[in-house]
């Protein structure tokens, strides 16, 4: 497979690509990150940008499950929901300082995946996709219900990390770059060959000794883990949330941004997050079209590039 | 007690109609078409625009005039579901499963926030609503309209069932669900009976949409949403893929949800309906009369 210019300029095509393999994309990208405030330092102009780190996360968190694992959550804002509302009323209730609340995030967002993956896990993926669907719903009709929750309006009030935005954004884009840096990281692991493995052929993987239903809940609680510490920042940034954040629109938001991306490819997929938090701001004319445009692109990017736009390359040798 | 059992037979007669289709194209080709609960909606959104154009309808012929609606919405939604099969689905048939899933997502965005930017996000009124008397029947308060419609319904899934058991056409696409590459073999033009199905199940979606437009006499453009959801359900329930069973799936979670609402409160509805997807999917995922599938390497 090559890239389309590729025929017409072999030797550009080659650079650009081995530019963007190299491991001086993602550097860059970081130190553009931390420059940007330098340029653009409005209030509104950090807060965009850290919704957009923010964003990076969560793409980066279920990237491991859709792009590295093959298996297609539709409810993955259900974990960033438990992990802000874990820490919004463990903060407000009792006065604990956020980031005392992330140990008790994380053992939550771990039983919330074991909760949703054990019993799906071992059927068909068609299934998954739906009862995640069902779950991201149950997750918010659930905290719009409850008391402790603070119902339709939520809860308020909630402490954050940080004094002033600007401190506030350089942590969320360290907090994130190490997230997105860890998530590749497992992905090139033991484990993230076999959910490679598990995605190409699951009857093979599991032949060939690999415990699949092992690896699958691996990698669900991995990116559910990293949809809750997502979702601590999102309290800690707007220090108010309420169900009206949690729609299925914003799970297809994130899972629309891995697609674009690149299934599987970690700058892809970051880059895909930005591109798809930004966009709004580029395009506020056509608000109305939005989602509209976005459906239809998902189907263009699966009919004529199902790989995203910058796709992953295999380390291995392939044949 | 019984207007309980009344009301949940009735929601279910409705899921049941879209599970249909739901349950038909999961049998013959293994797809999950997450467009569908919004070809319901087209459906309603269809109804709407055609009462619109014709103007007034006197209350005396509102339902002779909901059922000329009917027929020609049908006609509509169902081929939209085949152009939807032809677009976004058949170039995909052999790609990875991941990637019909999605596109089937993309599906539902497109027509979801097309019919938005078509229709407005403001929901609509229905133009037509059939005024019923109420009878008390076993003491359930029963309106007319209520048993016209379920006639509708039922008569639609008998009608199914029938063309599916007897008919060549049947045939063709019980020979599909089993095995497609053989059936090609045997002469069976495969796309051509994969478009029909998309057909009959997008038409009872639509009829499913308009019944649903003049029961409840408000639609907007997310109202498939929910349905679509809960017609997976009752397909999951009765056991996807089996006709008959998709349509008990359908009448049992309607009278699930009319208890488990009485029960709840509500509110908890809706988490109800989801939380017996996830009990039947852990403990019996084939449903009450599905087979068990051995998977094929």
């Amino acid at each position: 497979m090559t890239a389309p210019g590729a025929t017409r300029a072999p030797a550009l095509g080659r650079a650009a690509s081995r530019l963007l393999d190299s491991r001086w994309a993602g550097l860059a990208g970081l130190v553009l990150a931390l420059l940007a405030p330098f340029v653009i330092a409005t209030p509104y102009a950090l807060s965009v940008m850290t919704s957009a780190a923010i964003f990076v996360m969560l793409a980066s968190g279920l990237n491991m499950v859709v792009g590295f694992c093959g298996l297609l959550d539709l409810g993955y804002v259900a974990f960033f929901a438990v992990g802000a509302y874990t820490s919004g009323v463990l903060s407000t209730r009792l006065g604990l300082p956020l980031l005392a609340t992330v140990p008790v995030v994380i053992v939550v967002t771990v039983i919330a995946g074991v909760v949703i993956g054990a019993p799906t896990l071992r059927l068909r993926s068609d299934y998954l996709a739906i009862v995640t669907l069902g779950f991201g719903e149950i997750i918010r009709i659930t905290a719009n219900n409850l008391d402790v929750t603070g119902g339709p309006s939520g809860i308020y009030g909630i402490p954050s990390l940080a004094t002033s935005p600007v401190v506030f954004y350089y942590l969320t884009v360290v907090i994130v770059s190490v997230a997105v840096i860890g998530a590749s990281r497992l992905g090139r692991s033991r484990l993230g060959r076999a959910w490679r493995f598990v995605r190409e052929d699951e009857d093979a993987a599991e032949a060939m000794g690999v415990h699949t239903y092992k690896i699958k809940l691996a990698a669900y609680i991995a990116g559910a883990v990293w949809g809750g510490l997502a979702g601590v920042l999102f309290a800690g940034q707007l220090s108010a949330i309420s169900p009206g954040s949690f729609t299925f629109l914003q799970s297809a938001l994130v899972l629309m941004a891995v697609v674009l991306g690149g299934m599987g490819s970690t700058p892809g997929v970051v880059v895909g997050a930005i591109v798809i938090s930004l966009l709004p701001e580029v395009l506020r004319d056509f608000a109305g079209y939005r989602f509209f445009a976005f459906g239809v692109l998902l189907i263009i990017v699966m009919l004529v590039r199902p790989q995203g736009l910058w796709p992953h390359r295999s380390r291995e040798a392939s044949s | 007690m019984s207007q309980l059992i009344w009301n949940g037979l009735f929601v279910g007669s409705f899921y049941a109609l879209v599970a249909l289709g739901y349950s038909m194209v999961y049998g013959i080709m293994k797809l999950l078409n997450f467009a569908h609960g919004d070809i319901y909606m087209l459906g309603a959104f269809t109804g709407f625009a055609i009462l619109g154009a014709v103007g007034g309808i006197s209350p005396g012929m509102a339902l002779p005039a909901l059922l000329g609606v009917l027929v020609v919405t049908m006609g509509v939604t169902g081929l939209s579901g085949v152009l939807l099969e032809r677009v976004a689905y058949r170039p995909l048939r052999n790609a990875p499963r991941l990637s019909l899933l999605i596109t089937a997502v993309g599906a539902s965005f497109t027509l979801e926030y097309g019919m938005r930017a078509a229709a407005g996000a403001d929901p609509q009124v229905y133009p037509l609503r059939l005024g019923g008397t109420s009878a008390e029947i076993l003491g359930a308060r029963i309106t007319l309209q209520q048993i016209a419609l379920i006639i509708v319904a039922v008569a639609l899934m008998v009608g199914l069932n029938l063309l599916v058991t007897r008919t060549r056409e049947g045939r063709a696409m019980r020979a599909i669900a089993l095995d497609p590459r053989t059936s090609a073999l045997m002469g069976i033009n495969v796309n051509a009976v994969i478009s029909r199905t998309f057909f009959l199940g997008s038409a009872l979606a639509g009829a499913a949409g308009v019944m649903a437009g003049a029961y409840y006499g408000k639609i907007d453009f997310l109202m498939g949403f929910l349905i679509g959801l809960k017609a997976f359900t009752s397909a999951v329930i009765g056991g996807i893929g089996n006709i008959p069973g998709t349509m008990l799936g359908g009448l049992l979670l309607g009278l699930l949800e009319s208890f488990g609402t009485f029960w709840l409160g509500g509110e908890w509805r809706d988490v109800f309906a989801f939380g017996v997807l996830i009990l039947f999917l852990s403990v019996r995922p084939t449903g009450l009369l599905g087979e068990r599938v051995t998977e094929r390497v």
